[in-house]
């Protein structure tokens, strides 16, 4: 092989690499607790709603599920207007983000909602529990942290995600690198640095999650506190 | 300009074909890929795992877009110039290598340790007793996350659009910047890859709930 890797240009792009870094950081967060919020809603929806806020929701988590994220930013920002709805770039990859993920994450919760045995909301009834209280005291907190596992892999895998904003012109990180690979041909280089800082990310995500995790669920932390 | 009419529609339609032939590259690809992936994952050398586990971690963690830009720019150090269908096939292939191995390494765990045992009890080579005694059990674990993550693949083929590659998003976005219509462009593209994702998502829903780990009768472990 030939080539020479020069490293050395990325320097002058070390600004705007920190600025992409911030996006990615900004919308994975947003996207991560946005979806999460709008993923218990709607899983509360589907298990407890009336029929037609349920169908609704049903064919919404479908959408989002069995189509590719890439469309739906295309969708929201390139289709939108054509009704009247125009919306930034950001704002547009944004609703999408947060839109799909809510998707992934309504599943899982209903799911986590599902696992939890009857007879504890029977026994909530029998303490005189509004139906409201028994899902926010009784269900939701065991349901959840019984899907913990698979919220923070989706969580990391939305974060990885993210790199599709690039795709309408959003600078992240990804969109930064693009930038600069046209601007200086260095692409092995700069495509190579994003990979192993997505790859960094990727754990930091990981353990801070599972932190969120630890500290949010008393349950959790007993059982790692025991084990340490 | 272009109206947007039946001709456009079959445009998009027509593009699915190479989508399914992205699809079938990363997941033959990657199905054969995975299945070294999961066996070296239970080797019993210790650095063959851990080797194996960063490749895992270094695939998994990377974003597929920035795989498939290394891919597609890669070759081309080499003065080789590889074409998007190659350069995306293969960045796919490697993306599902990582996560179909760690799907498939799990359902190999998953298989009770008395049954590798009884089986060396009867003599059988190890290659045998993978094959006709461990495989089986494992494949009916696996079944229902493999067929979830084809799904997962078919979507993902999407990104091969960013790179140039002319499958049904590329060709919902010609469409779109010929006709002005990209409302009308863009649901047609989401609508095909809801034909092909939810039956196949239902399908692996199903398997799931037949699925052995599932029963919850008495083991047949």
């Amino acid at each position: 092989m030939e080539y020479n890797f020069q490293f050395g240009v990325l320097a002058n792009y070390l600004p705007e690499f920190f600025g992409g870094l911030g996006l990615t950081l900004f919308l994975s967060f947003a996207g991560i607790f946005g979806g999460l919020g709008l993923g218990i809603a709607c899983a509360i929806i589907s298990v407890r709603g009336p029929l037609f806020p349920r169908a609704v929701v049903r064919i919404y988590v479908e959408i989002m599920r069995n189509t590719p994220m890439l469309v739906q930013i295309f969708v929201i920002f390139f289709g939108l207007p054509s009704l009247g709805v125009r919306l930034s770039p950001f704002t547009s990859v944004l609703v999408a983000i947060v839109l799909n993920n809510g998707g992934y994450i309504a599943e899982i919760v209903r799911a986590g909602i599902e696992s939890i045995h009857p007879s504890q909301i029977e026994a909530a009834e029998s303490l005189g529990l509004t139906r409201g209280q028994t899902m926010r005291f009784v269900i939701l907190p065991p349901a959840l942290e019984r899907v913990m596992t698979p919220i923070i892999s989706q969580s990391v895998l939305l974060m990885l995600a993210t790199s599709l904003v690039s795709a309408v012109g959003v600078e992240d990180l990804t969109g930064v690198a693009m930038i600069a690979s046209s601007e200086t041909f260095r692409t092995m280089e700069i495509y190579l640095v994003i990979a192993v800082i997505y790859i960094c990310l990727n754990f930091i995500f990981r353990i801070l999650l599972n932190a969120v995790g630890l500290i949010v669920f008393k349950r959790s932390r007993q059982r790692f506190l025991g084990r340490v | 300009m272009r109206e947007f009419g039946n001709a456009e529609v079959l445009f998009i339609v027509f593009a699915l074909q190479w989508t399914l032939t992205l699809t079938a590259l990363a997941f033959f690809g990657g199905g054969i890929a995975g299945i070294a992936v999961a066996l070296l994952r239970i080797s019993r050398s210790r650095y063959i795992r851990l080797a194996v586990s960063g490749y895992i971690q270094v695939v998994q963690g990377t974003p597929l877009l920035v795989l498939m830009f290394l891919c597609y720019y890669a070759p081309s150090l080499f003065g080789i110039e590889l074409n998007a269908l190659f350069a995306a096939g293969i960045a796919l292939t490697l993306n599902a290598s990582a996560f179909l191995g760690a799907i498939w390494e799990s359902a190999l765990r998953a298989i009770p340790k008395a049954q590798w045992e009884s089986a060396e009890a009867l003599a059988l080579p190890q290659s045998k007793v993978l094959r006709f005694v461990i495989a089986p059990q494992a494949v009916r674990i696996a079944l229902p996350s493999t067929v979830g993550y084809l799904v997962q693949i078919v979507k993902e083929t999407s990104l091969a659009s960013i790179i140039g590659f002319v499958e049904i998003t590329r060709a919902g976005q010609l469409v779109s910047n010929a006709t002005f219509e990209p409302m009308k462009a863009y649901v047609c593209v989401a609508l095909l890859y809801f034909l092909i994702c939810f039956p196949l998502s239902r399908f692996s829903q199903w398997l799931e709930t037949r699925s052995p780990g599932r029963t919850k009768g008495p083991s047949r472990g």
